[in-house]
Order: C-alpha cells, then structure tokens, then sequence
C-alpha cells in the first residue's frame, strides 16, 4: 500500500510508454519493410553487367505493370518497345530487372526482324512493391529503358508449403 | 528420362501474307522459385524452365531465357509475322532434363 502512495501512477505510465513504444515500433518497421525490400545495388548490378560500358537511354521501352497487386505470385507484365523491326533496324533483346526479387533478373527475351512488333506479355514474380526495370538493346548497338513502379501487398515466395 | 508436361499454343489458323500474328505459348510448370521452404525448414530446390524458343518453319523467330521470377505455368504472348504457311514449333527445356514441344498449323494465303 505505500509502496502504491509513493508511485501512484507508475503502472498507467509504463502501459502507456509500453504502448507507443510498441506502436514506434510497428510503423518504422512497416517503414523499412518498404524501403530496404529494394536490394538496388544488385538491380543496378545486373543492368551494369548488360549494358557493359554503355550508355543508357531513356525512352522507347514502354513496361506495364499493375500499379497495385494483391498478390505477387503472378502479375501481369507488358513490355513493347518502339521499333520498326526491319532487317536493319530492330530490337534485339529485351531485359527485365527487378529491384526487390531475391533475384534481379526476371526474364530476358531475344527477338528478330520476323517477330513484327517487339512486343511481349508474361506472368512474373513480385517479392515485394518495387521498381521493374526494362532494358532493350537494339540493332544499332544502343540500350534503352523504361520502368514502371508497383504495390504489392502479398508478396510472392514467403510462404512455406 | 525426360521429364514433361502439358503445354498449349495458341496461334491463328490461317492469316494474310505479311500481317503480325499474336502467339501465346503455356506451358503447365510449378517454376519451383527455389526461395522457398519446406515446414521442417528445409530448402525446396530450384526446377523451373530455363529456355523458350519458337521456330517458324525451322527458323527461329523468338526466344527468350525465364528465371525464378517467372510465375507459375508459364504464359508467353509475343507476335510473329506470318510469312508462308507451315509449322510454328514451340519448345520449352529447363531444369532435371524437362523438355516440351508443341506445333501448330498455320496457312498463310
């Protein structure tokens, strides 16, 4: 009981430190599940062993993603490039790059003049909402490269089976 | 042995000289990621499909490389122009010997 006098609200104030500390907590988090899930430098890494010493271009590579997906076991990814895709001017090869996967590459596709339009649409793994990158390389010799931005609020390959 | 599986092509069965032709190409794949793991803890091992590629009256028109972060069961949707009536071939390898090849008809007028 004087123990009780001496501190009377001692057991409400470190419920609620307790409290706000947990909710502290839970947001940086929620914070840094969102902004460390992006393993750049491995995407950048990929891209660097592609493209070599080139320069990158912006434009011509057009890539589609939902902007948010409800889960990340398959997303619907579109990706066309602007070419006229003659025999002398077209897209080679299309890389696809990704900045949160345990694995930067997604696919990669090779076209040819035959192909008639570079164009491509697949089914791809998100582990988590991140940033895809698509890099094209053309006939010419020149990269070029587009990227699309997504949510993703399951992500693919945490579960267990 | 060679593993395989059901796979499916879907291509328009006849076109006009020189129009681009849409193909989609599945095959029935679980692309085990190799990510995953097992309640006990244990690591499933990778077995996906690695390479794609169609051929059009054997010459090859489109390829590509999949990696883990490919989805299950595998949907590819790419265009060709259709230049003269024939096969086009679709073949599918990858992980533990799998192998799948499927063909369809095509008349080009």
């Amino acid at each position: 009981m004087t123990s009780f006098k001496e501190n009377p609200i001692s057991p409400n104030l470190t419920r609620r430190l307790y409290l706000s500390a947990l909710g502290i907590f839970g947001l940086s988090s929620w914070f840094t599940s969102f902004s460390a899930g992006a393993k750049q430098p491995e995407a950048m890494e990929a891209i660097a062993k592609i493209v070599g010493s080139n320069a990158i271009k912006d434009g011509r590579v057009k890539l589609v993603i939902p902007p948010l997906v409800e889960s990340g076991n398959l997303v619907v990814l579109k990706v066309a490039i602007e070419s006229p895709m003659t025999a002398s001017d077209y897209v080679k090869s299309v890389h696809i790059i990704s900045e949160g996967n345990p694995l930067p590459n997604i696919f990669t596709a090779y076209f040819t003049p035959r192909s008639g339009r570079a164009d491509i649409t697949t089914r791809v793994r998100l582990a988590d909402s991140q940033r895809v990158w698509a890099i094209a390389l053309m006939s010419d010799g020149s990269y070029w490269q587009g990227h699309a931005d997504t949510l993703v609020t399951l992500s693919a390959c945490t579960e267990a089976v | 042995m060679i593993k395989t599986s059901r796979t499916g092509i879907t291509a328009p069965a006849n076109a006009k000289k020189d129009s681009i032709i849409e193909i989609r190409a599945i095959a029935q794949h679980d692309m085990e990621t190799g990510f995953r793991y097992t309640e006990e803890g244990k690591r499933i091992p990778r077995d996906i499909i690695r390479l794609f590629t169609c051929r059009y009256n054997d010459e090859e028109v489109f390829r590509a490389d999949f990696y883990p972060g490919i989805g299950a069961n595998p949907l590819i949707i790419f265009t060709t122009v259709a230049a003269a009536s024939g096969t086009i071939e679709c073949k599918w390898t990858g992980d533990d010997g799998y192998e799948a090849v499927n063909q369809v008809k095509i008349t080009v007028s």
